[in-house]
């Protein structure tokens, strides 16, 4: 009798622990969401409607935000600096941090420890933002697309990720191929970069998401306009139309047919376009990579 | 004599493949070790700025060495002790914030519907992956004037005077820790979910048989299970005590909230290449620097003694 109760008790209590749960995240979830939908609902709303407010449905519909967002001077540059700078910058960034990685667990080779360390020190030690600023100007790299791609070429991060992956690696595998005779080069190209495939693809989102995002580069160092990527566009937008009245910086930025649009909905439009490869391509990466942090946790 | 020979000679010839074998290496390491050295120790070359008195243009050679002086210069700036503190007033917050992404984990983990489960986990941990200046984007279209929030206040005939969130000086370093929070509670979530995920289910299980409720085990079981982890990731975050973000308070900055916004890295950025004060802002960044370096050796060695274990 006493245990019946009890188990009912319990029951209850789970219903109610299961109710305040799910409200919770819930409410999590739409403050979260809520932000990209306004922005998504402003940014087809008709451009004018929207002004006097919409909340939770699109003001008319109208892609004319869109069209005059797209004739923005120097978006197109700026979009196909963006998407190369992701490309070259992930695809440089994995090849070396896995080469990389695969070499420094080598025991055969030589002061093995102390490279690795003398590598992963730079996680934690940098010499601060002039100096920063001052080397890159010194190798030319101000004004230069080299300066999206090069710096990041080695993140002590990911080597460590890749580097404990590949130890878990069966060794067996890599023996068989140094017997049939492959050297170093194709023993990493044949067996452990392709055996590596899931912590490449973590490290490969986590580097086109990083050079997607950066734009204190571009910020600092450089002033060329053909060089300009879509976030520093962003940027400038909105501090344009913080800073002067809003009609005047759209008068600024915009072309004559993008004039009739309100600065609001192109920011907003722009936003979205920045935001959308993100929202496209990350919730399908999302589980896979879910698992490659946690292979790198297991280790700390 | 002839068996210890022919094992001597296995020896010897394993013993020469070995050293090629580590040379070949070697020389493949060159090329990434020449790269980490232009990017990463090169430039603490620069550091030498701080103890001249350099000005843009002229050579090092024909500037005056200053030694500790701009280091001294620190303590007599006024500005710098306002920097500091609005540096460590952020950190502190977003530390105090810290045990919410672990509680987030214990919520999610606690959903037994899958697709729910997956919705909560992939929404909360998109906006990691999104820039400050989008952050910055969304977060003016919920609280500008004309923005979301207002826009509703005004509907419901809440209030006539709009709500100026971003622009509010006296709220600005609690709303930009929420705005951290927003951003990257579901990413610090995830290891602590991997964490829950590796507890040994049988744990569970008894705890079920004698008559635990659902808070019981997590009070219990789940807890306990992943507070070292927890305490790894302050540990961390406390040595980054000095680097409080720079992206975000750069593109939250604006003149109402300026003076209580900038951090130690955005008051370098400011005296070096605004004010191109460039041996003094280097003297500060390097003050950080070190500061930083230090607290993370003390963090490591406490660790090491209390946990065994180091975290570097």
């Amino acid at each position: 009798m006493i245990r019946a109760e009890n188990t009912k008790s319990i029951q209850w209590s789970d219903w109610l622990f299961n109710a305040i749960n799910y409200t919770l995240l819930t409410i999590l979830l739409i403050v979260t969401i809520y932000p990209f939908y306004y922005i998504f609902i402003y940014s087809i709303s008709d451009s004018f409607r929207a002004q006097s407010g919409v909340f939770l449905w699109p003001a008319g519909f109208s892609l004319e935000s869109y069209k005059a967002t797209i004739k923005l001077q120097g978006l197109g540059d700026a979009a196909i600096v963006s998407v190369l700078r992701t490309v070259l910058g992930t695809a440089i960034t994995v090849v070396c941090c896995s080469f990389f990685a695969y070499l420094i667990t080598k025991r055969e080779m030589p002061f093995r420890k102390i490279i690795y360390r003398f590598v992963l020190i730079t996680m934690y030690f940098n010499a601060g933002f002039i100096p920063w600023y001052l080397t890159m100007k010194m190798y030319g790299l101000q004004n230069n697309f080299l300066l999206y791609i090069l710096p990041t070429a080695l993140t002590g991060f990911y080597i460590i990720l890749i580097k404990t992956f590949i130890e878990q690696l069966p060794p067996a595998l890599e023996e068989s191929a140094k017997i049939d005779g492959a050297g170093y080069i194709t023993i990493f190209t044949k067996v452990i970069f392709p055996l590596s495939t899931p912590i490449i693809a973590t490290i490969a989102v986590f580097a086109a998401v990083g050079q997607w995002n950066t734009w204190f580069d571009n910020f600092f160092l450089v002033e060329n306009p053909k060089l300009q990527t879509l976030q520093l566009l962003l940027y400038n937008f909105l501090s344009q139309s913080n800073s002067i009245s809003n009609m005047s910086a759209a008068d600024l930025t915009m072309s004559a047919e993008a004039r009739v649009m309100t600065p609001q909905s192109i920011q907003m439009t722009i936003t979205m376009l920045v935001t959308l490869p993100i929202v496209i391509v990350y919730p399908m990466l999302q589980r896979f990579f879910v698992k490659g942090i946690m292979m790198g946790a297991v280790k700390g | 004599m002839d068996i210890t020979y022919k094992k001597e000679k296995v020896v010897q010839i394993k013993r020469r493949k070995y050293n090629a074998d580590g040379i070949r290496l070697l020389l493949m390491t060159i090329p990434f070790l020449l790269f980490v050295i232009a990017f990463s120790y090169v430039p603490l070359f620069g550091w030498v700025y701080a103890f001249f008195d350099y000005k843009p243009g002229i050579p090092l050679s024909q500037t005056a060495f200053v030694g500790l002086e701009h280091f001294r210069e620190m303590l007599h700036d006024r500005d710098m002790g306002r920097v500091m503190i609005n540096t460590l007033a952020l950190s502190v917050l977003s530390i105090l914030f810290a045990p919410l992404p672990l509680v987030l984990a214990i919520m999610v983990s606690e959903v037994r519907n899958g697709f729910f489960k997956r919705l909560i986990q992939t929404t909360t941990t998109l906006p990691n992956y999104i820039s400050w200046i989008i952050v910055f984007s969304l977060a003016f279209s919920m609280f500008s004037s004309e923005g979301a929030i207002n826009t509703a206040i005004d509907r419901l005939g809440l209030s006539d005077t709009p709500l100026n969130v971003l622009g509010n000086a006296d709220h600005v370093w609690l709303v930009q820790t929420l705005l951290l929070i927003w951003k990257t509670i579901g990413w610090n979530a995830i290891i602590y979910l991997a964490a829950i995920v590796g507890i040994d289910g049988e744990q569970y299980d008894a705890a079920r048989i004698d008559g635990a409720g659902r808070l019981r085990s997590i009070w219990y079981i789940t807890i306990p299970n992943i507070m070292p982890t927890f305490i790894v990731l302050l540990l961390l975050a406390v040595s980054n005590l000095l680097s409080a973000g720079f992206e975000q308070y750069l593109v939250f900055n604006n003149i109402m909230v300026a003076d209580k916004i900038e951090v130690l890295d955005l008051y370098v950025y400011r005296l070096g290449l605004v004010t191109n004060d460039y041996p003094y802002s280097t003297a500060v960044g390097m003050f950080k620097s070190v500061i930083s370096i230090a607290l993370l050796f003390m963090i490591n060695s406490l660790s090491k003694r209390v946990r065994g274990e180091s975290i570097i």
